[in-house]
């Protein structure tokens, strides 16, 4: 298997050189070069302008799928409660099923979860398959692959998205094997290509460096996990339908291998600046560990964590696990808040995949501004304490 | 008890930059790395073999240099390692890379405990585990913390969930997969590392005729997924700037989080 030149059409535009996600292509002289490092992965040839590349790897057929339809979420619960990453999936599945006029439904499975339905429907199920057995009480690997593969092999669903939580990201992989089944994990961005009605999974790889978009094209269901946090959860009116279906899950115990021992939560999780959605970060500008006090405020009335950048860190301001940038942590939260930060290159690529940046900051020439959805020119002593209030005062209405 | 590892050799993602105009990756220079998580697998296998006896095998997918990592576990005290290298391989998406991992540890045959990293540094998708376990038809135990119990029937493991942990027991064989916070890797040993780049170092290779299995099944003929493209991740935003006195900028501020979904 290998990739193939064609050095009379190739003009040496360099697209395929950037576009490699492996360094594999190179031009010299003016003519694109395979190198050691290409997987054959196929990325450039569909996307040379000259069509210059080619390989010898077999195009597959893919399958006759017009009877697939239907957009389909995976309700995670947990003693009854919906999991929050459940209502951003309805709220991601509404408009892929309005983008492709076809039926948002939620696959529920538990013990006595009954209840669950009305919610699902208001935030947008207009069908729930419902498997109730007490083997599904508490998720089990096994026993919860066995019936959704079930569901799946009856019903033949088009699309079918996972959260990514621990509980989504053991089971996903598992029926994707089950069924044969494409898999793109961890997307933060899915929506439907208008020409082949296909579903674009984008999602970032190499540490949140490089974005890819990936289509399942061979299998069905188009299978995808979702980062929980992303998407928005879009409540509707109550007077649409919802149709249940109740699923006979003829689970027997030897379909559950392993036994759940027992559940030990934890009150407050350890510093994951990965995991957090909101990140309020301090630069130089805080002046002193005293200084980080209104950044703790803010943080808390944000459900944020604290961060910094390496100068704060070296300073003694903050501990190790809360640096922000090259030499520390790369974060993608859902927003950011840099505060006293002048904006470095180095400090902007640990940030530059969070969705939303505010940029608080006395200089109105410092480069952060330029990474910064929002910018507020003022000292963040003053300006910090007053949106900590705004929000707080926000809160109690 | 027999124990193979699954590791991979991955670019050091930390150690990546960006070019400051044009956002695209910089990739020279780069080293390559045992996967974080996969030296913690290494560890476990390490120290039951020191416990249980019974013999520790390495198997890796990857390309030719990748030997270096199974080198480095061999160091660390691994008995054997077995390289998955062929041209055909390349390209493979979770479900092929799986496919062909599970074929090559259904040629091993003998194993009690299969052992992976969560996930990987470089695709961050922590699929491979249970997709190898559901493939040999094995339970899975993700996310392990701390490994209770463990003899030659059964295994007793913590599970980090994030919100706390769950004790879970299961039968033997079992794929777990483990995250840092489970132990902390021993360093290479210099006489292994020598040995194990010595001629007669403990190595096989194999290639897709060794597995049987047809090309159609194996890197990118098959996989089911495409990456259509890839691309940096925006650098430059609108920048809006908020004006005013601070009170004013503030308001505006608020209005624009709450327009967001962000308060």
């Amino acid at each position: 298997m290998a990739i193939f030149i064609d050095y009379d059409l190739c003009t040496g535009c360099k697209r395929c050189e950037k576009i490699c996600p492996y360094n594999g292509i190179e031009v010299k002289d003016g003519k694109a070069v395979v190198n050691e490092r290409c997987t054959s992965c196929g990325v450039c040839i569909d996307n040379c302008p000259e069509n210059a590349i080619s390989s010898d790897i077999k195009e597959k057929e893919v399958p006759d799928f017009r009877d697939r339809k239907g957009i389909w979420v995976f309700a995670e619960q947990a003693d009854g409660v919906m999991a929050k990453v459940t209502k951003e999936l309805l709220g991601l599945g509404q408009s892929l099923a309005k983008d492709l006029n076809q039926e948002l439904s939620a696959v529920l499975l538990g013990n006595n979860v009954g209840h669950l339905i009305e919610e699902l429907q208001k935030y947008g199920a207009q069908r729930v398959y419902l498997a109730q057995h007490e083997l599904l009480s508490v998720y089990q690997t096994n026993p919860y692959t066995k019936v959704i593969s079930e569901i799946i092999l009856h019903n033949k669903p088009s699309i079918f998205i996972i959260g990514a939580t621990p509980i989504g990201r053991d089971l996903a992989p598992r029926i994707s094997m089950r069924l044969n089944l494409g898999l793109t994990a961890d997307c933060t961005e899915l929506s439907i290509d208008q020409e082949d009605g296909l579903l674009l999974q984008t999602r970032p790889a190499f540490g949140g460096n490089l974005m890819a978009t990936i289509k399942t094209a061979y299998s069905r269901p188009q299978m995808a996990t979702v980062r929980p946090g992303v998407m928005e959860s879009k409540k509707i009116g109550t007077s649409s339908n919802c149709e249940v279906i109740h699923v006979d899950s003829s689970l027997t115990k030897e379909d559950v291998v392993t036994r759940v021992l027992e559940f030990v939560g934890e009150k407050k999780k350890v510093v994951s600046l990965n995991d957090a959605k909101v990140i309020v970060a301090g630069g130089r500008g805080v002046g002193s560990e005293e200084g980080l006090k209104p950044l703790f405020e803010l943080a808390e009335a944000l459900g944020a964590e604290v961060a910094g950048t390496r100068i704060v860190i070296e300073e003694g301001w903050l501990p190790v696990e809360r640096q922000v940038g090259q030499t520390g942590q790369t974060v993608r939260p859902e927003l950011y808040v840099a505060c006293g930060i002048s904006g470095a290159i180095q400090h902007r690529a640990g940030m530059l995949g969070s969705r939303y940046v505010i940029a608080i900051n006395k200089d109105e020439r410092a480069p952060i501004f330029e990474a910064a959805d929002w910018g507020i020119v003022g000292d963040l002593h003053e300006v910090v304490p007053t949106l900590t209030n705004a929000i707080l005062n926000r809160k109690g209405k | 008890m027999n124990i193979i590892t699954l590791i991979k050799q991955v670019p050091d993602t930390t150690d990546i930059k960006t070019d400051p105009k044009t956002g695209n990756l910089i990739r020279e220079g780069i080293e390559s790395i045992i996967n974080p998580d996969d030296r913690h697998a290494i560890e476990v296998a390490v120290s039951l073999k020191e416990k249980y006896k019974g013999k520790s095998i390495v198997v890796s997918m990857g390309p030719p240099q990748a030997i270096d990592a199974i080198s480095e576990a061999i160091g660390m005290g691994i008995d054997e390692g077995i390289l998955l290298a062929d041209r055909n391989f390349g390209g493979a998406d979770t479900w092929a890379t799986s496919f062909t991992l599970g074929k090559a540890i259904e040629k091993i045959n003998a194993y009690d405990l299969i052992l992976c990293g969560r996930q990987a540094i470089d695709g961050d998708t922590a699929q491979i585990g249970p997709q190898v376990a559901e493939f040999l038809g094995l339970p899975q135990l993700t996310y392990v913390m701390d490994i209770e119990e463990v003899d030659d029937r059964r295994i007793i493991v913590k599970r980090g969930l994030g919100n706390g942990y769950e004790r879970v027991e299961s039968p033997l064989p079992a794929l777990i997969t483990v995250i840092g916070e489970l132990n902390k890797p021993r360093y290479p040993r210099v006489d292994l590392l020598i040995n194990a780049c010595k001629e007669n170092a403990r190595i096989t290779l194999w290639n897709a005729a060794d597995l049987k299995v047809s090309v159609q099944e194996i890197g990118l003929s098959g996989s089911l997924t495409r990456v259509i493209k890839t691309f940096s991740p925006k650098v430059k935003r609108e920048g809006e700037m908020l004006k005013g006195d601070k009170g004013e900028a503030v308001g505006q501020l608020i209005e624009r989080l709450a327009g967001n979904y962000l308060i």
